[in-house]
């Protein structure tokens, strides 16, 4: 097939809409296709071809920089002090380093989704052919690829067409990880834009790496019903043999369970997961299950209950070779992005690596062949279960009494602690015979062992926090719905409208990792709030196991008592992180589907009607990875503001809108060519929330956007309101900012808020057709 | 533990280190010769049990008796209210850090721009961050921490000091601030 050209016309494009028609031919085979949708303006854009755009939100949304550092140390010119806005050797300042830092962290997340989206296609084309068509949801789904034939302006109808779009990606990281080099951008504000690009490249990799996985793997397909799996230590029969997957990148892991199958073990050997490869796990295999999230690996591989361990990619503990050594389970490692320094053994028999893992003469092998991975992993999970006898790491209690003792009070782990737990008072209660102040550290404990690494007596105090939370963690036995994918067309049709006008308060997309400030129990809580409160709740990656780790009065899981359906208080899995592709993917239906906006190539206009009329905002209460800030990043520039839990503050910026600045609140009037003033909606773009108190007003406040109607804004209100006044035990103060006519108060609350109101000289405005783009202003003003 | 290594034992910041306080009576003397001081408390302030009170309640009879404007972060606003003190206001932490970075920002009661900001009762790494923003980003305005903890991007702090300590630095404080004069 044809690659060639894809990026030659880019320039032409960006000249002359006009142009657009006579340039269609060149673009090769996907533009040759039946679609029939004109091609937009901005197709296979380039480093600043939305750069306009950009500068629009962040014109609002200004960059405050909170360095992590003061230096920089990033060439041989420094390191240089950058205190104070300084400039480096280079001549960069601060401010510019800051976002290049951003920049560079976002392109990591997107080098390895997209990374992660070449390998999947690569291997899915070898393995079922260029060909296959990429159904992810049969007549129920027209856009296969929202995000990509957004951005692209292409339809790709097959896995062989994902390459092309790949290329683009591939090229434009290229491009973006160029520029953090010494001596290219200079402008923090042009670092930001490209951090937007970097996003929206990101969202092409998620997509492309999902869709093709759906199509040829045969996962949930759209589907609401997908089925209700198992979630948590206490759901594994530790009777049978058990091999554990960690990663994200499910090819092996589909290798295992083909091979039982074939070779009839299906049901002798429990397959489980932890992060996102657990959840592609099940979404292949009903009688997977998944552990929890990527914080549960040092407690899991610790309590010896897995037989043999299979690393794939991505958010892999580096010591986990290590850790599981120390419980004699054989590793695995199966992706060329992680091979923990093991001998390559892919060309090697099976049986042999099989007998050199059993027997103990190595401990772990690379195979980079997902059927040899499977073949191997059962093989041995088979013949080491019973020799290793669960052999654990977890220590028995009157150990964990005796050691406390040794005990010298220095704090050094409770100042390694990222979450501040008071261990050395815990260890003074151990030391006199009560583990209840251990165990109490449990649920806020994100298992990253730094307190052990700091331990001057070598105490492993992860895992006397885990054998005192012991209880807890063998209770931990939920129902989480397997990833369904995509959402159905019928389904973005039936809540177009009342999202759009305001009537669904908001749609709330809790996902990402699970670095979490107190435990996943917050996590859940959230969800439940919302859902009860009839927003639309979907989730995602580590945060939809989280969400899934609590039970109401009947013993239900949110996942349990919500529905699976895309619709007012649902709770929705759409799966692992590439998944997020169908988060963006439903904003970007509603404006095309629902709204009849032009999808092909125009990516302005359809992120100025989501930021202007879709009242969606994203939660990453536990976000910790560069690519929890790239995906974060294309939901900026989709005009989706996103909210981070504390730990998120680490990012080092945030995109603040000012309230208090009324000049910064204007849009135009499509209808008219007026400017009109909208108020902050949404005030922020990328923000820390300090509680999960904060965090549920701001989601609430986040929903709200210019084009609600009357009713939809007073229910929008009436929540923020509400919330605020449980949580902060106060009205809000700036209710005066949301209230564009009378008729937007809640009738409850009528009397209270007028008198509000009034007394701030409050002054009513219009409810505009709102948009920033002066291209969409319907009448031009005399 | 040495003076002034910061709480969080990575969080290594660069050549400009904040002044590590030793004597609680400098600060009180500072706090009085600001012109326009301005007292941000975080949500651990209601979480954190000093003798048989709240830290927020040493901090309320501070703010009265320094005379400087609090602004309470996260969902803590009610907290003060309940004990019948009104904070000058009330917003996200990243929120009033972003404010106190824009030079033409007329402060939380619109008496102008602030030239001292004291912060007490945020997450550690929040209140890290934030102070770093001030430092590189905001040059007329100093940090000072009240907080038990070192934070080295402060333009002062006291070391990681003891909650009896902590409890009597408080003290010393308010009693200077009765004192009257400079
Ligand atoms: S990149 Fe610039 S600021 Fe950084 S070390 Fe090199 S010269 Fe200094
Ligand atoms: S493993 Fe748990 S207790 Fe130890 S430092 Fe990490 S979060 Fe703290
Ligand atoms: S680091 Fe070790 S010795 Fe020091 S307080 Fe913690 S557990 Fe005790």
């Amino acid at each position: 097939m044809s690659r060639k050209g894809v990026n030659v016309k880019i320039d032409e494009l960006k000249t002359d809409v006009g142009l657009i028609k006579n340039l269609e031919l060149s673009f090769g085979k996907l533009v040759e296709d039946k679609w029939a949708e004109p091609m937009g303006p901005t197709p296979f854009p380039s480093l600043t071809t939305l750069r306009e755009w950009d500068m629009k939100l962040l014109q609002r949304y200004k960059p405050f920089y909170m360095p992590y550092c003061d230096v920089c140390c990033l060439c041989t010119f420094g390191k240089c002090d950058l205190t104070g806005n300084k400039r480096g050797a280079c001549g960069i300042n601060m401010a510019a380093q800051q976002s290049r830092i951003v920049l560079l962290a976002c392109c990591i997340g997107t080098a390895t989704h997209i990374g992660h989206a070449r390998h999947m296609t690569e291997h899915l084309i070898e393995k079922f052919g260029r060909r296959t068509p990429l159904d992810v949801g049969g007549l129920n789904i027209k856009a296969e690829a929202p995000v990509t034939r957004l951005v692209c302006g292409v339809k790709p109808e097959t896995l062989g067409d994902l390459e092309e779009v790949l290329d683009y990606a591939e090229t434009q990281l290229t491009h973006l990880l160029s520029v953090v080099h010494t001596g290219q951008e200079g402008s923090n504000i042009d670092f930001e834009s490209k951090v937007f690009h970097a996003g929206m490249i990101d969202h092409i990799g998620l997509e492309v790496a999902d869709i093709a996985q759906i199509a040829s793997y045969g996962f949930p397909k759209a589907d609401p019903e997908a089925p209700l799996v198992d979630l948590g230590y206490g759901t594994v029969n530790i009777e049978k043999p058990v091999i554990l997957c960690i990663g994200h990148n499910v090819v092996p892991s589909v290798g295992i369970i083909d091979y039982m199958k074939d070779n009839g073990f299906d049901g002798d050997i429990e397959v489980c997961g932890l992060c996102c490869t657990a959840h592609d796990i099940t979404r292949y295999y009903k009688r997977g299950k998944i552990i929890g999230p990527i914080s549960w690996q040092l407690r899991f591989i610790r309590s010896g209950v897995p037989d043999v361990v299979i690393l794939d990619e991505q958010c892999v503990r580096a010591d986990s070779l290590y850790e599981a050594q120390k419980i004699k389970a054989p590793v695995i490692v199966a992706s060329e992005k992680n091979c923990m320094g093991l001998p390559n053994r892919t060309n090697d028999p099976a049986d042999l690596i099989v007998e050199d893992l059993v027997n103990g003469k190595a401990p772990g092998a690379l195979i980079l062949d997902s059927e040899k991975v499977g073949e191997v992993a059962v093989k041995v999970a088979l013949k080491v279960t019973p020799l290793r006898k669960k052999f654990k790491t977890i220590p028995e209690v009157d150990e964990i009494l005796r050691m406390a003792k040794e005990c010298r009070q220095c704090s050094d782990c409770r100042r390694a602690c990222p979450q501040d737990l008071h261990i050395p008072e815990a260890m003074k209660a151990a030391a006199h015979g009560t583990l209840t102040t251990l165990a109490e550290l449990y649920e806020s404990c994100v298992g990253c062992g730094r307190c052990e690494q700091a331990c001057p007596v070598g105490v492993p105090i992860h895992s006397y926090i885990v054998k005192a939370g012991e209880k807890k963690l063998k209770e931990e036995t939920y129902k989480v719905r397997a990833g369904r994918g995509a959402i159905q067309d019928v389904e973005i049709r039936n809540v177009g409208s009342p999202i759009v006008l305001g009537e669904i308060p908001g749609v709330v997309a809790v996902v990402g990792c699970s670095n979490y400030p107190r435990g996943g129990a917050e996590v859940a809580e959230i969800c439940t709030e919302f859902a009860n409160r009839r927003f639309i709740v979907v989730t995602s990656g580590c945060s939809a196991m989280s969400a899934a780790m609590y039970k109401n009065e009947e013993g239900k899981t949110p996942y349990e008592y919500f529905t699976g359906e895309f619709t007012s208080g649902c709770m929705v899995n759409v799966g692992s992180c590439v998944a997020n592709s169908h988060i963006a993917g439903a904003a970007i239906k509603i404006a095309n589907i629902f709204a009849k906006r032009n999808l092909r190539a125009n990516y302005e206009e359809i992120a100025d009607y989501i930021f202007n009329r879709v009242g969606a905002v994203g939660l990453a209460w536990g976000a910790y990875s560069q690519k929890a800030a790239a995906i974060a990043s294309g939901f900026w520039r989709l005009g989706v503001p996103v909210i981070v839990g504390p730990h998120g503050i680490k990012y080092r910026r945030m995109l603040l809108g000012r309230a208090d600045r009324k000049e910064d609140w204007y849009v135009y009037d499509a209808r008219t060519g007026e400017k009109v003033y909208v108020g902050p909606a949404p005030e922020h773009l990328f923000y820390t929330a300090e509680t999960k108190e904060e965090a549920m007003v701001m989601i609430a406040k986040l929903c709200m956007r210019p084009n609600d109607t009357f009713r939809g804004r007073s229910i929008k209100l009436t929540h923020y309101i509400d919330l605020h006044k449980r949580l902060y035990g106060i009205m809000p103060e700036d209710i005066p900012l949301f209230v564009r006519t009378l008729a937007d108060i809640p009738v409850t609350m009528k009397d209270e808020i007028v008198k509000i109101i009034e007394e701030k000289g409050w002054k009513e405005t219009v409810i505009p057709d709102p948009t920033l783009l002066p291209r969409m202003i319907r009448k031009r003003k005399e | 533990m040495t003076a002034a290594e910061p709480w969080q034992i990575a969080e290594i910041p660069g050549p400009k280190k904040a002044l590590v306080v030793t004597k609680p009576g400098v600060v009180a003397a500072m706090i009085k010769r600001a012109k326009h001081p301005i007292l941000i408390v975080g949500h651990v302030a209601v979480e954190t049990d000093l003798g048989d009170k709240k830290l927020v309640d040493y901090i309320i009879e501070f703010a009265k008796k320094a005379n400087v404007p609090v602004v309470a972060t996260a969902h803590i606003i009610g907290e003060f209210l309940k004990r019948g003190y009104e904070p000058a206001g009330f917003m996200p932490a990243v929120d009033i850090g972003n404010r106190l970075v824009d030079s033409d920002w007329m402060g939380i009661d619109s008496k102008g721009p602030h030239d001292l900001a004291l912060f007490i009762g945020l997450p550690y790494y929040m209140e890290w961050t934030i102070l770093s923003g001030l430092k590189h980003f905001a040059p007329n305005l100093k940090t000072i921490t009240l907080d038990n903890v070192y934070h080295p991007h402060a333009s002062w702090s006291f070391a990681n000091i003891s909650m009896e300590d902590w409890m009597e630095n408080l003290k010393v404080m308010m009693e200077k601030f009765e004192e009257g004069g400079t």
